[in-house]
């Protein structure tokens, strides 16, 4: 079909949307296959405008904790989406092997790793929080984790920073 | 395939207004696109928007934000006030290319 437009045809980008779409995604996982779905859609949420809010919580304070933010770990065990046996899962040696493929298999695709991911969210204006008991229980201070991580706060922090957003629980 | 007249060129688009011809692109064309959607060409601009139109020759995709920060070398942050708000899709239209398709 062959259309001519007479006001030029420009794609909406919702420049003077003032609808002030927020997102807040609670990050409760530890598993490197559970920190990615959280990173990927505070990132693309990012880039489409909208102000987003990030909380870890229990193991999801491995995606912030220092000591361990580089060092997730994927395992098969309890995945039956692996489709394999799942004993194979709990020998020697395969969850470090599961672990090294699926680092691989993101990075061929040009995905970055947790640190580096958190710092684009960051540098795309996303804001990251720590949760207060999750820190109490693993007796950590600020200074454990993620340089970038705004502060600790309570949960009814987050839910009154983000009032009015979508909410997302991973 | 609907067509639209940016200044005096009639350029072929999407049903979104992306334009889909690479050929029909020039820098002129650029500088209007921009205008059209709020944004004056600096230098800073114009080297993000031609690493994307060289990396789409070479790479046959519209570069996503990352790949303009780790390969175009335009730190993240820096493409957010250029474009603001939705800098890639901002990008690869004053680029005269499609939306980026990756996710990251």
């Amino acid at each position: 079909m062959t259309a001519t437009e007479t006001a030029p045809l420009i794609p909406s980008f919702d420049d003077d949307d003032q609808n002030g779409r927020k997102l807040a995604i609670i990050c409760s996982k530890g598993n490197l296959d559970m920190a990615y779905p959280g990173l990927i859609l505070a990132n693309a949420a990012l880039g489409e405008g909208v102000e987003t809010h990030l909380f870890f919580t229990f193991w999801g304070f491995d995606m912030i904790n220092k000591s361990t933010m580089d060092d997730l770990k994927f395992t098969m065990l309890g995945n039956t989406a692996t489709h394999m046996p799942q004993g194979l899962g709990g020998l020697p040696g395969m969850t470090a092997m599961a672990t090294h493929r699926m680092k691989k298999s993101i990075e061929e695709i040009g995905v970055p790793d947790v640190p580096e991911f958190l710092q684009q969210i960051v540098d795309s204006g996303g804001h990251l929080w720590a949760c207060r008991m999750s820190a109490d229980m693993q007796h950590l201070e600020a200074e454990d984790l993620y340089d970038e991580v705004e502060a600790i706060i309570s949960a009814s922090d987050f839910i009154e920073k983000t009032d009015g957003a979508q909410l997302l629980f991973i | 395939m609907p067509t639209t007249t940016i200044g005096s060129n009639e350029i072929h688009v999407d049903d979104e207004g992306f334009m889909t011809q690479y050929d029909e692109w020039t820098e002129d064309l650029g500088t209007a696109l921009a205008a059209q959607i709020g944004i004056e060409m600096s230098d800073e601009h114009w080297k993000a928007i031609r690493f994307l139109r060289s990396d789409f020759t070479e790479h046959g995709e519209t570069a996503t934000l990352r790949r303009v920060t780790t390969l175009g070398g335009i730190p993240t942050k820096q493409l957010f006030t250029l474009f603001p708000k939705k800098p890639a899709k901002k990008m690869a239209y004053v680029a005269g290319l499609p939306k980026p398709r990756g996710c990251v």
